[in-house]
């Protein structure tokens, strides 16, 4: 919301510096995040008389002697037509900052300091001025829109500096309105704050006006739809003279960015300013049957807005009718039919208050926001739409552009825009507060507020009787005066504690929180880098994993509203995401390295969602580039496994992204808990993969129920253990589970087998491979002899061989 | 000379220029072996000595034995710290050669900030709860005193799901799951990803928050501010102090924005406070007597206060991280350089 402090100081008395009431406004709730001087970038331009003005020989070019007053007289050439000895003229002198314009004139291309310059072998001085070079448009300042010198008048004092002459010395608050108060949005919303926190009179605008006996017969205003529309108040005005506004008021509208447009619209955007009530006014001539009738729109029915776009609306669509048609979308805009034209004669103008959800979901869906549907958003208030009228009969008087006749509607509800009376304890606001504001403050604030306190007894307690304004529809209880008294009182008062009178508490992480935390370190030890990426992906992401059509993880919920398809899904895998992740490093040359994260993905009950979907918490683990193999994710996975206390079991599996025949599955208590795998070659070329990734998925929520406890301290052996190490021959499809799974089988001491060669090649058979083991056998009781251990390894041995066909190496 | 003085002289010279511990063994075998032993040829010589003089003579020998003992033992350790230190100086090293160290990776710099609020609080009796990312409008909107009307809803733009089901856009959600399940006192404390539908330079659509609740008896505005003064100089050092300043939230009354003083340059203003000394890092408030009663709990006993953290905003201005984007992007030249543990 932009205040010009010209504007503000029309309604309140201000007698800080702008940067004083930037500070006053920022601790009672209302932060300026922009403030700034209107010809923040103009400075050194003074009231120059031209005394003596020759044309420069075969050119468009003067040489003028420009008098300065107290800062002296110089020569300066010109090349504006209207220049003319007599007359007075922005003189930038040397050194002055001025807007730089492109070749036209009027294109604005960053500023320029002025300096000392020849045109043509005459010595220039100085530089006279266009609006433009200034930044003043003609609504600003009328004359300025002129592309040649901007004339200043006769008796603008010579040597004066021209900013005040063309306001260029305003100042610009931008500010942030919370939205808890509309009734801020408004330049009379805001100056009510700022008389309040300097402690000022507050300055009503001028809302009298003088109603003709001219009256309409047979016209009449309904409200079909009194939950959308809980006021609607109609005037009509005739004998209007279209034409432009004034200049003050056309100065004002440009400070806060909007054209002047003609005397009866600018009425409109005024108030909508001024006091933050939209308003509108329709051509009365073009009005058919007699009437304004509010009401739902009908399925499919048709407006073609002031923009010249047709909409096609549905009963959701609040609209204004005449007796037949659609003459204005309510809140939002209004029809070209009714349209204000300079040949318009009478107007009916409109002050509404719309349901602010209605005007948002309304302006949504036809993709049309206005400054009057913002306002309408944000909640406009019926104080205001009582006053806006008033206000805009008062300026047509003041304008002359119209008489105001004595037909008038006020369609209500039954809403009050009475003050309303509320009475709080006052001991309730110490009790928010924590600290106690003395009476006499209370008091004064609330009348700052004008909310007129007294203070009473009642039943031993003080109590405080407020008269609340209609404007200020979010006073509800205690806690909001609570607000109110501190704002205005200073939270620099309040002495900080620590909860005092709270019960100890205990906290912290739970199990859970604590295992994935403890897997989330463990990886780290690996050497991994946590990762955090959205929580929703690419509809191509299930397609670059080639799941087919049926996979659970096509499954996904959708987004309705997302911000582009490539974030419309919400996950179902960690992994592509992480895919992506490689990817981008890899493109930055980080050819290898080790990535995981830790993330939720959502598995739906049901499509659309009717329930809350499960959301499990999922592990990725990404090794890639030099050193790394299927074998050292499958580390990480062990490592996993120890730090919840479980034990994985891993089978050949497949999946439809990966290499088909270096992926398994990972397995805990008979249940597969995830996967690991290499990425599949040629999904890795079509990423421009440089060095192969290895993955690993592991659906941590599945895994949680079955960690195992602590574990329990086993007392150390007897004896010490003893190790073999044998060198087996078998076919090459043998695996290792197998032949561990045998030894096991054999011999109940063996307590550890650790695979430390594989050899494929001469001397062994083509079908064959060797793999070498160490066994390592822990005694029970008794100490093992070195017969006994002969005798174990003869008894696995025995069993491979008559199992898996294994031979001991020769 | 008798003849062990000449014992004595022969094996001085036979010891010198023996400094290794081979050719000192060498010599003891030749004087003191068993059999074939110098010193103990003299023994075996024994029987063959007139019988007065045999006392005499055994002493000789053992002097002589235990000279040639104390002079070989010497030989023997000047030996050893000779070929000890031979075998330090052969096995020299650069010590600047790099280390051969296994790679430690980092948590994420957001779980590097989480965990450090989460320490914080947890001290003070807070618990951790952390809800779901997909909610139902009631729990992120409706009991937070945000009904469908409310302009606040505009303050976020929300991802739906379905008519009924969104993604959260703030973690204030788990509240109400919370005071629903949990009488007075609650000290808890959420941490979670939370989501907007807003993309540009400083803006993510998915970003983190940790929304802090104590509902208790006479929790008033001062040990909002207590707390917190608190939690600002365990995270940003010991003199950082907080300002409040109104703001508004549905869910609070009376609402405010916490800042607090710049921990860069002390509040005398620079550039990372844009001049002004201070630097907005959450939002708070007192519960809405509405939100209470939404949970059955009795404002005329209760009261309590919430305040809401954007992780990724604190964790860019400790770390000094210039772009939110980057949070996100596991760019491992990023990742690699946050390690706060």
């Amino acid at each position: 919301m932009i205040a010009p402090l010209s504007w503000l100081k029309e309604y309140v008395e201000i007698d800080c510096t702008p940067q004083e009431l930037q500070d006053k406004l920022f601790s009672c709730g209302f932060e300026v995040e922009e403030l700034h001087e209107v010809g923040e970038d103009i400075s050194g331009v003074v009231v120059g008389l031209v005394e003596t003005c020759e044309a420069i020989p075969d050119t468009h070019l003067h040489v003028c002697t420009v008098n300065c007053g107290a800062h002296g007289t110089f020569q300066i050439c010109c090349g504006a037509d209207n220049v003319e000895a007599g007359r007075k003229f922005p003189a930038a002198l040397v050194g002055a900052t001025v807007y730089a314009t492109s070749r036209d004139h009027t294109t604005v291309e960053g500023t320029m300091t002025i300096k000392k310059g020849k045109l043509r072998g005459y010595e220039s001085q100085g530089m006279l001025c266009s609006g433009v070079e200034l930044g003043v448009s003609e609504d600003m300042y009328p004359g300025a829109g002129y592309n040649g010198l901007l004339v200043l008048p006769d008796d603008a004092e010579v040597g004066a500096d021209v900013k005040p002459i063309l306001g260029l010395d305003d100042w610009l608050f931008d500010i942030a309105i919370t939205a808890n108060r509309p009734d801020c949005q408004s330049i009379f919303g805001i100056a009510r704050e700022v008389a309040a926190v300097l402690e000022k009179p507050l300055k009503m605008p001028a809302l009298d006006y003088t109603e003709t006996d001219v009256k309409l017969d047979n016209f009449n205003i309904t409200v079909d739809a009194p939950q959308l529309c809980p006021r609607y108040i109609g005037h009509y005005v005739y004998d209007v003279k279209t034409g432009p506004s004034p200049a003050w008021m056309r100065r004002r509208l440009a400070l806060v960015g909007m054209n002047a447009i003609s005397n009866m619209v600018d009425i409109t955007n005024y108030i909508l300013t001024e006091l933050g009530q939209p308003m509108h006014a329709f051509d009365y001539a073009y009005l058919r049957g007699n009437g304004i009738n509010v009401r739902t729109a009908k399925d499919g029915e048709k407006i073609v807005t002031l923009d010249e776009q047709e909409l096609t609306l549905n009963s959701s669509n609040l609209v204004i009718c005449d007796g037949e048609r659609p003459i204005a979308l309510a809140g939002v805009m209004g029809g070209l039919n009714s349209e204000i034209l300079p040949t318009t004669e009478s107007v009916m103008f409109e002050s509404a208050k719309f349901a602010r959800d209605n005007i948002r979901r309304t302006s949504r869906s036809v993709g049309k926001r206005t400054d009057a549907s913002a306002r309408y958003e944000k909640g406009v208030d019926e104080y205001a739409t009582v006053m806006a009228m008033k206000r805009a009969l008062h300026l047509v008087e003041e304008l002359g552009c119209g008489k105001v006749s004595s037909t008038h509607f006020d369609v209500n509800t039954g809403n009050s825009v009475e003050p309303r009376e509320m009475t709080v304890e006052i001991d309730k606001i110490s009790g928010v507060l924590g600290i106690t504001v003395p009476d006499e403050d209370i008091v004064r604030i609330m009348n700052n507020l004008d909310m007129k306190p007294s203070i009473s007894e009642k039943d031993g307690k003080r109590m405080l009787t407020l008269r609340v304004p209609a404007y200020r529809d979010d006073m509800e209880g205690y806690q909001d005066v609570a607000e109110e008294v501190i704002r205005m009182y200073g939270y620099d008062k309040l002495v900080p504690t620590f909860l005092k009178s709270a019960e100890v508490t205990t906290g912290g992480w739970n199990p859970v929180q604590r295992r994935e935390m403890r897997v989330k370190e463990a990886l780290c030890g690996l050497g991994a880098y946590e990762c955090m990426h959205y929580s929703f992906f690419s509809p191509s992401d299930l397609d670059l994993l080639r799941y087919p059509a049926d996979a659970p993880e096509r499954n996904a919920i959708r987004i309705m509203n997302p911000i582009s398809e490539e974030l419309s899904l919400m996950r179902t895998t960690l992994t592509a995401s992480m895919i992506h992740a490689v990817v981008r490093n890899q493109k930055n040359g980080r050819l290898d390295g080790r990535l995981f994260e830790i993330a939720k993905v959502f598995v739906p009950k049901a499509l659309p969602l009717t329930e809350y979907p499960d959301e499990r918490d999922h592990l990725v683990v990404a090794f890639w580039g030099k050193g790394e193999d299927f074998f050292t994710v499958k580390g990480a996975a062990e490592t996993v496994a120890d730090t919840l206390h479980v034990k994985f079991a891993y089978k050949a599996a497949t999946r439809s992204f990966t290499h088909p025949y270096q992926t398994a599955d990972v397995i805990c208590e008979g249940q597969t808990v995830g996967y690991i795998g290499t990425l599949a070659y040629d999904i890795a070329e079509a990423e421009s993969m440089r060095t192969n990734l290895y993955l690993m998925e592991l659906d941590l929520a599945a895994l949680y129920p079955l960690c195992g406890n602590t574990p329990a301290f086993e007392p150390l052996p007897k004896f010490l253990d003893v190790s073999r190490d044998l060198a087996l021959v078998m076919d090459k499809n043998i695996t290792c589970a197998q032949v561990e799974d045998q030894i096991r089988a054999a011999c109940k001491y063996v307590r550890e087998i650790r695979l430390f060669d594989v050899y494929e090649g001469v001397p062994i058979p083509p079908t064959m491979k060797s793999m070498a083991f160490t066994l390592t056998f822990r005694a029970g009781e008794e100490e093992f002899t070195s017969e006994d251990l002969d005798r174990y390894v003869a008894k696995i041995l025995k069993k491979l061989d008559a199992v898996l066909g294994i031979t001991l190496r020769a | 000379m008798s003849r062990f003085d000449e014992i004595r002289e022969k094996f001085l010279e036979e010891a010198k220029g023996r400094t290794d511990s081979r050719s000192i063994y060498e010599l003891r075998k030749k004087y003191l072996d068993r059999k074939a032993g110098e010193v103990n040829a003299l023994m075996k010589e024994m029987r063959n000595i007139p019988k007065d003089e045999k006392a005499d003579f055994g002493k000789n020998v053992n002097l002589l034995k235990d000279w040639v003992l104390e002079n070989l033992s010497k030989m023997e350790e000047k030996a050893r710290e000779a070929e000890l230190q031979h075998r330090y100086e052969s096995e020299k090293i650069d010590v600047t050669i790099p280390a051969d160290k296994d790679p430690r990776g980092n948590l994420h710099p957001i779980t590097q900030m989480k965990n450090q609020m989460v320490d914080i609080f947890a001290g003070m009796g807070f618990e951790i709860y952390e809800g779901t990312e997909i909610e139902n409008d009631y729990y992120n909107f409706t009991a937070l005193n945000t009904p469908m009307d409310h302009p606040a809803r505009d303050m976020q733009d929300t991802f739906y799901l379905s008519p009924e089901y969104l993604l959260r856009t703030q973690t204030s959600a788990g509240q109400i799951h919370v005071m629903e399940a949990k009488k007075p006192p609650i000290k808890i404390l959420s941490p979670g990803k939370v989501f907007r539908s807003d993309d540009d330079a400083t803006h993510s659509p998915m970003f983190s928050q940790m929304e802090g609740l104590v509902v208790d008896k006479g929790i008033t505005l001062c040990d909002l501010q207590g707390m917190l003064d608190e939690f600002v100089q365990q995270v940003y050092g010991e003199g950082t102090r907080t300002r409040l300043r109104p703001s508004f939230f549905p869910f609070t009354e009376p609402s405010v924005e916490v800042d607090c003083s710049c921990f860069a340059c002390g509040g005398k203003g620079c550039k990372l406070c844009k001049g002004t000394g201070w630097i907005e890092i959450l939002g708070a408030g007192v519960v809405n007597n509405k939100v209470l009663e939404n949970c059955g709990i009795d404002p005329n006993e209760y009261s309590g206060f919430a305040f809401g953290i954007g992780i990724e905003r604190a964790a860019m201005l400790k770390y000094g991280i210039n772009n939110i984007k980057l949070l996100f992007e596991s760019d491992l030249r990023v990742l690699e350089q946050i390690n706060d543990a």
